[in-house]
């Protein structure tokens, strides 16, 4: 070993957003093992409190600070390490290290950059120095005119000739970049991508060339490896985070894999990475033409990917790299007995795909392209395309059973859906070819290879097979077979076979499929991923499930002694990284009180699906097909569903129907929660106020509830047309229209309608039951009155601000509720307060997502305890001082707007947050400072402006004070018409500006343009289409100009408290244990 | 997908995998060996060391990207695309075969070109399972049956010389550069030939048992080869009579294991051998890594050596030779293939090596 490091700082990535997500957890994660075992000191600087790296046993030291220069620097002062990893954290460490290497603060502070040097790094990142480093050893990349201005990108592009690409330097997932057909769209484009980055690419499009990607690993002795080389389903011109894409690669050719592989380790070897690092190319389908289109000298969602497909650890070897080994040294982590200097040989196939949640938010353009939207991925193994396509589409998990017997696609244009990718292009390529469309014709259209879309009509052939049959005794067993082998489901045969049966009974046919194939032998296989295709003996644990197969590798004990925990699957809005802390931590302690752990999991991007985590993954569906094909196997002692977030929660029925043993709350009781009308009534019983509501299933009806309860009123329809599925209502002609353009009322679609109370404040209950008795709990309060869902609310806790009957009150309901539903385990209620009027509005018999946030805070780990319970272990109450904390805790949201062009960037009642922070403080400021730096917001200039824009007149009022202490403090304020009227009147200064519709000078949208604004606080009225409108394009421009924006009253004002009260100075450097 | 024929893969030891047929339907018979190369089933169809073995692809889907012309270079009988011929497998056997292969270069199908050369194909087996078979039991033999079609006896090729059966019947010469190398054919592949000539040599092509010592050459090169080196004592003596001439000696694979005979080492056959593309390989003394593509059953035992050899590479995974050198002279072999064809090209400075060595 060459280097002498005692300790080591590590940068996390931050919270989640869509182009950095889970993967840098995972990766963080495993170089903190890998410097555990060295025996190194570790810290890590990541306010993301979701994490599993922010748990205790990886880190010596957390900090839950932002990654930004200023916190690092602060950190290394006071903890002086001798060495930094900066590749661990994705873009926002590496952006965030090389700033201070470039400022001197490294050196001045004596910190040793560990792995790739920094400069190697600022080569690949650099287009400019990337091209001249490659051009120097001959390697062909992507010509492109580094410009800083709108006319000099104008007049690259006029050389270049359109269609063109823009791209912005130093942006994290490709940011700020795009196709341009026109000068025009250039124009558009070039500006905002100025915003975020000081220089932007103009290219020549290679649209439809090949995608592929290969990850290679260096050490400081330069040998070289290549782990994994993958390849894009979809051509190039959509970002490979967008993008379907499989491991290994299954158009090239010996010469193609090899050409690409050599070249490749020469870049490696020129740039000078030790670690690890991604090459992309764009690769021509008619010759061996290639372009290099860009090197990630850091741990990135491929590696992620490519560590999950290959079970290479690429970040534990990374990370052993840096501190001067060679990959000889090291040994193959599966085996134990082979050397890490080899290149996996899979002897399967994966797929990965990305999840979109684009129906959640308001104006979202729908087209993927260069820039990524997606938010989250899943993986599937299997041994023939057709099966890892067919189970990665059930897994992303959108209504859909694999790529055919789905309900059929509504588009209009199917020669558009398939030529302009939208995230629904894979089912309109099933329709295309339903329609009879021909390979040829969808290839011409999509430029998707051939051979993928021959492997996609061969489902479609089989679909069409199976439908010539109506009953199971008729259809030939080899036909079954083969549909198994191609990845149908069940319920995909069950519908290809009874078709419109399946809408009143598709269960029971299900289940008669899988009752009938069993009989006939026709089951699932368990394979091993172990490395090496089979060559070498490997004690692996990892596994995934297939029909192209006939005997299982690992062999069964069948002594009752496991427990199955289920993952939380795809990360979506709603559902991330907290789901992946409470599996893990569910895994850690099944594993300390004696059973033997057992996962299933699907996606790449999480620690629980690392095979060093339990003791058997299944790397495989959450289908309740695909569980009980694993139950059978495993006849564990009980199966944990209560970690996993709604997908697990979602089989306790059929699950418990089939005799499984859930530990924990019982399907009964959690259907008694579930069901809307069981837990009201529940709640009648036993004296518990809810808001009102009723379930309707025409116009008429909910015209009369109306009349009962007022607006506005919350509407939730059970079948959604488009856009999101719930929506507030503030009058007739807003009903009216929500009602006919989203929702269909009938008897089949009831609509679920409920009283909305303005003004309330929402608390959450997070807690653990025993046998009915609440034995953990912790009690949350939203900054933003409800209205807010509360995964966008920023939450404190402990609660600051509630009256002491309203928090005994809690309690009590809380412990009713749990008694009547006889509770063991984690548990999840939400209520509104107004006056001490307490009404339930939300109550889930599982992990709730801020189970990680307040088991950190509070130091009890809230999983640990419900394990515990679900084991039928007693536990403790924890003594009254456990609950009298003298710091707080805030959980702040992290958005993505940025990304999802067009989309307006207000909060309302359904989610559109990708990820969180949780910082802790001496007060509620220190720590709201802390959160809200933490997700991107920055301390506004004194020498710019704040804008002001509030809706209505008690939202005025609410504004007033923090008005006024930004103007003490020396800022200038300027508002739209009534604010700057009102403002004005009551003592603050403010200069009136004018909205896009107004005429009237300045303009706020050129001031935004003019960077003299800072701080955008826009308020709408109402969640009204109309009031929406007014303000958009304002919201829209401070996003896509990347100045800081809120759009709620009361977190404005908590902010502004915040950093009126506190400078940077103020904030205090503190470790977690400090606390 | 086209209707196929049930066929049967059976092994000595009474196992039996059912699949069906995509190749050309007549019994065969012979050892069964696994592959874990995810790539490159045209070249090692072609490739003479699998002469006599049925080939078993652990990557499980195959055929993707169809087969290439068969061209002919410039240089006369060194095609483009293949490492020989014809195809030497007696049978290749898969899990999941693609009917519809998609590549620019691409000419006809896998499935034709076996039906074109005489060679059964199946798919629809279990290989891992097979695969963990060969890794426990070792290398076995197998035949192949169809549905309907006739049953055929084992048959051990190792029992054969197969070198006679592959090596060329004449002294062929290519190209016309300014150092002669005699290239010795244990069953060459056709990249060794090109990346010689790729080097501005002159190679002379010699049959496996010609005595090469009466032709004028600056270099001797041994190419690789199928089955048991035992059965090349003749080569071995002509090699041992090269040696005295102390010009420089070159050995691929089974040109390691000759090269090693010759300088009194013992072979002895590996379980199951490395046929893959993914082979870790140290040269001795450094912190110098490779991956190297391999395809052999046997091993040279180093402790056997003459005194004045040492070994020059070694197996990262399980310590076995992957090369050996003279303590002074100008010989050194490789049991991995430099030339690659298929699989990674990260030691073709072996061929730089040896031409440098002719030039010094």
């Amino acid at each position: 070993m060459a280097n002498n490091i005692k300790k080591a700082l590590l940068l996390g990535s931050g919270a989640l957003k869509i182009g950095e997500a889970g993967e840098f957890d995972y990766s963080g994660s495993q170089a903190l093992k890998a410097m555990k075992e060295e025996g190194i000191a570790t810290i890590l600087i990541n306010p993301n409190i979701a994490t599993v790296q922010t748990s205790e046993g990886f880190a010596d030291k957390i900090y839950f600070l932002p990654v930004t220069p200023y916190f690092v620097r602060k950190v290394i002062e006071k903890e002086r390490p001798d060495g930094i990893l900066l590749a661990f954290g994705g873009q926002t460490a590496l952006n965030c290290g090389v700033e201070l290497y470039r400022d001197g603060t490294l050196e001045e502070l004596g910190v040793k950059v560990l792995g790739t040097p920094v400069q190697a790094i600022i080569d690949t990142e650099d287009r400019e120095l990337f091209v001249k480093k490659l051009d120097e050893i001959d390697v062909k990349t992507i010509k492109s005119e580094a410009v800083t201005s709108v006319e000099g990108a104008v007049y690259a592009a006029d050389q270049l000739g359109y269609p063109v690409i823009v791209r912005a330097a130093y942006a994290l997932g490709g940011l700020g970049s795009g196709f341009c057909d026109t000068r025009e769209e250039l124009v558009k484009l070039v500006e905002k991508a100025l915003s975020f980055s000081p220089q932007v690419l103009i290219e020549k499009s290679l649209k439809g060339w090949k995608e592929v990607e290969y990850e290679v690993v260096r050490d400081s002795h330069d040998n070289c490896i290549t782990v994994c080389n993958m390849e894009n389903f979809d051509p190039l011109g959509i970002h490979t985070g967008e993008s379907i894409v499989v491991a290994p690669s299954q158009t090239l050719s010996n010469e193609d894999y090899h050409m690409l592989r050599k070249l490749a380790i020469k870049i490696v070897r020129h740039i000078g990475i030790v670690g690890e690092c991604n090459v992309q190319y764009a690769y021509d389908p008619a010759s061996m033409d290639y372009r290099v289109i860009e090197v990630n000298a850091r741990l990135s969602r491929s590696s992620a990917l490519a560590s999950k497909a290959t079970g290479y650890p690429l970040a534990f070897v990374a990370a052993k790299l840096g501190l001067g080994y060679g990959l000889h040294e090291l040994k193959n982590s599966v085996t134990k007995s082979t050397s890490a200097f080899f290149e996996p040989a899979l002897d399967y196939i994966v797929c990965k795909i990305p999840r979109w949640d684009l129906a959640k938010f308001h104006g979202v353009h729908r087209e993927i392209g260069s820039s990524m939207k997606s938010v989250g991925e899943v993986m599937a193994i299997g041994r023939t395309f057709e099966e890892v396509i067919q189970k990665g589409l059930r897994m992303i998990g959108q209504g859909m059973h694999g790529f055919v017997e789905n309900k059929a696609l509504r588009v209009d244009d199917l020669d558009k859906a398939l030529k302009e990718p939208t995230d629904k292009r894979i089912f309109a390529i099933a329709q295309a070819l339903r329609n009879g469309y021909t390979v040829e014709r969808i290839h011409e259209l999509t430029k998707i290879d051939r051979w993928f879309l021959n492997k996609l009509n061969n489902i479609e052939q089989t679909s069409r097979e199976l439908e010539k049959y109506d009953s199971l005794k008729a259809l030939p067993l080899e036909l079954l077979q083969q549909a198994k082998c191609q990845g149908f489901s069940d319920f995909q045969v069950a519908r290809a076979l009874y078709g419109d049966r399946m809408a009143a009974e598709s269960e029971k046919l299900t289940d008669e499929v899988r009752r009938y194939r069993k009989e006939a032998g026709i089951k699932p296989v368990v394979k091993q991923i172990d490395t090496l295709a089979g060559e070498f003996p490997a004690l692996t644990n990892y596994l995934y499930l297939t029909y192209n197969g006939e005997t299982d590798d690992v062999d069964y004990l069948g002594d009752h002694r496991s427990v199955v925990v289920l993952g939380s699957g795809a990360y979506r809005i709603g559902s991330s990284v907290e789901f992946d802390w409470c599996g893990v931590n569910a895994l850690i302690t099944v594993g300390k009180e004696g059973y033997r752990p057992v996962m299933i999991n699907y996606n790449p991007e999480t620690v629980s699906t690392d095979y060093d985590m339990c003791e058997r993954l299944y790397f495989d569906e959450l289908t309740f097909e695909r569980v009980m094909d694993i139950l059978e196997l495993e006849a564990p002692h009980g199966v944990i569903l209560s970690t996993g977030g709604q997908i697990p929660n979602n089989l306790a029925m059929r699950l418990a129907a089939n005799d499984v043993n859930i530990l924990g709350t019982q399907a009964s009781d959690i259907d008694n929660a579930e069901d809307r009308n069981k837990f009201s009534s529940l709640c009648d019983r036993i004296g518990v106020d809810q808001p009102r509501w009723r379930e309707v299933t025409s116009l008429e009806a909910i015209d009369q509830f109306v009349a009962e309860v007022g607006f506005p009123v919350l509407v939730r329809p059970s079948y959604v047309l488009s856009g999101a599925a719930m929506n507030v209502c503030s009058n007739e002609e807003e009903l009216a229209r929500f009602l006919k353009l989203a929702a269909n009322v009938s008897k089949q679609h009831p609509v679920v309608v409920s009283e909305f109370i303005q003004e309330a404040k929402e608390i959450e209950m997070d807690a653990v039951a025993q046998n009915g008795e609440i034995k953990l709990y912790a009690i949350s309060e939203h900054i933003e009155f409800a209205g807010v869902h509360s995964g966008d609310a920023t939450i404190q806790f402990p609660a600051q601000k509630l009256y002491t009957e309203t928090i005994r009150r809690i309690k009590k309901i809380s412990g009713r509720i749990a008694e009547a539903l006889h509770i063991s385990g984690p548990f999840n209620i939400q209520f509104l307060a107004k006056n001490n009027d307490i009404k339930v509005i939300e109550c889930n018999l599982r992990a709730s997502r801020s189970f990680p946030f307040v088991s950190k805070v509070s130091k009890q780990n809230f999983i640990d305890a419900a394990t515990k319970v679900m084991l039928g272990i007693p536990v403790e109450k924890p003594s009254k001082s456990a609950f009298d904390l003298d710091y707080v805790g805030i959980k702040a949201s992290q958005f993505s707007f940025s990304r999802l062009q067009g989309a307006d960037p207000v909060l309302g009642v359904d989610m559109s947050s990708t990820g969180e922070v949780g910082c802790l403080g001496e007060d509620t400021s220190e720590a709201i400072l802390k959160a809200m730096l933490s997700v991107g917001y920055r301390i506004p200039s004194t020498s710019k402006k704040i804008l002001i824009s509030s809706g209505t007149a008690r939202q005025k009022v609410e504004m007033l004070e923090p008005a006024r202490k930004l103007h003490k403090k020396g800022y200038t304020i300027c508002a739209t018409g009534g604010t700057a009227d009102f403002l004005n009147k009551n003592g603050v200064p403010a200069i009136r500006v004018f909205f896009p519709s107004e005429e009237g000078n300045p303009q706020i949208l050129e001031m935004l343009h003019g960077k003299e604004i800072d701080l955008v606080i826009n308020i709408p009225k109402d969640l009204t289409a109309r009031e929406l409108s007014n303000g958009y394009k304002v919201r829209r421009a401070a996003i896509d100009l990347n100045v800081p924006l809120i759009t709620n009253a009361r977190l404005a004002a908590a902010f502004i408290e915040a950093f009126c009260e506190l400078s940077l100075d103020d904030i205090k450097i503190k470790d977690w244990s400090k606390y | 997908m086209p209707e196929t024929r049930k066929a049967v893969l059976t092994l000595e030891d009474g196992s039996v995998f059912v699949g069906r047929s995509f190749g050309y339907e007549k019994p065969c018979a012979g050892e069964v060996v696994f592959n874990t190369a995810m790539t490159g089933y045209p070249e090692s169809l072609t490739d003479p060391s699998y002469e006599g073995q049925i080939l078993v692809t652990t990557y499980p889907i195959l055929g993707n990207y169809g087969v290439p012309a068969d061209t002919d270079a410039p240089e006369g009988r060194v095609k483009d695309n293949f490492e020989s011929e014809r195809i030497h497998c007696e049978a290749i056997v898969c899990q999941d075969y693609s009917w519809n292969p998609s590549h620019w270069q691409s000419e006809r199908s896998l499935s034709d070109w076996l039906k074109e050369e005489k060679i059964p194909g199946i798919y629809g087996v279990d290989t891992r399972r097979l695969t963990k078979l060969l890794r426990e039991k070792g290398s076995m033999l197998g035949k192949i049956t169809f549905e309907g079609g006739e049953d055929i006896e084992f048959h051990d090729p190792n029992k054969e010389n197969l070198i006679d059966k592959v090596s060329t019947k004449e002294v062929i010469e290519y190209g016309d550069g300014d150092k002669t190398v005699v290239l010795v054919d244990c069953g060459t592949k056709l990249n060794i030939i090109r990346c010689l000539l790729k080097r501005g040599v002159k190679v002379v092509l010699v049959p496996w048992d010609y005595d090469f010592n009466k032709l004028e050459w600056d270099g001797l090169f041994i190419s690789n080869g199928p089955g048991s080196p035992e059965f090349a004592d003749a080569t071995v003596e002509h090699i041992r009579e090269a040696m005295k001439t102390g010009k420089p000696i070159c050995g691929i694979c089974m040109g390691n294991q000759l090269l090693s005979r010759a300088a009194g080492a013992k072979i002895y056959k590996l379980k199951y051998g490395h046929r893959s593309h993914n082979q870790p390989v140290l040269k001795v003394g450094t912190d110098k890594c490779f991956i190297t593509s391999q395809n052999h059953g046997f091993a040279v035992d180093t402790s056997t050596l003459d005194s004045d050899w040492e070994p020059l590479f070694i197996n990262m995974n399980d310590d076995t030779n992957e090369g050996i050198r003279h303590k002074t002279k100008p010989f050194f072999s490789a049991q991995f293939h430099p030339e690659a064809s298929s699989g990674p090209k990260d030691t073709e400075f072996i061929f730089d090596d040896f031409v440098a060595l002719l030039r010094k």
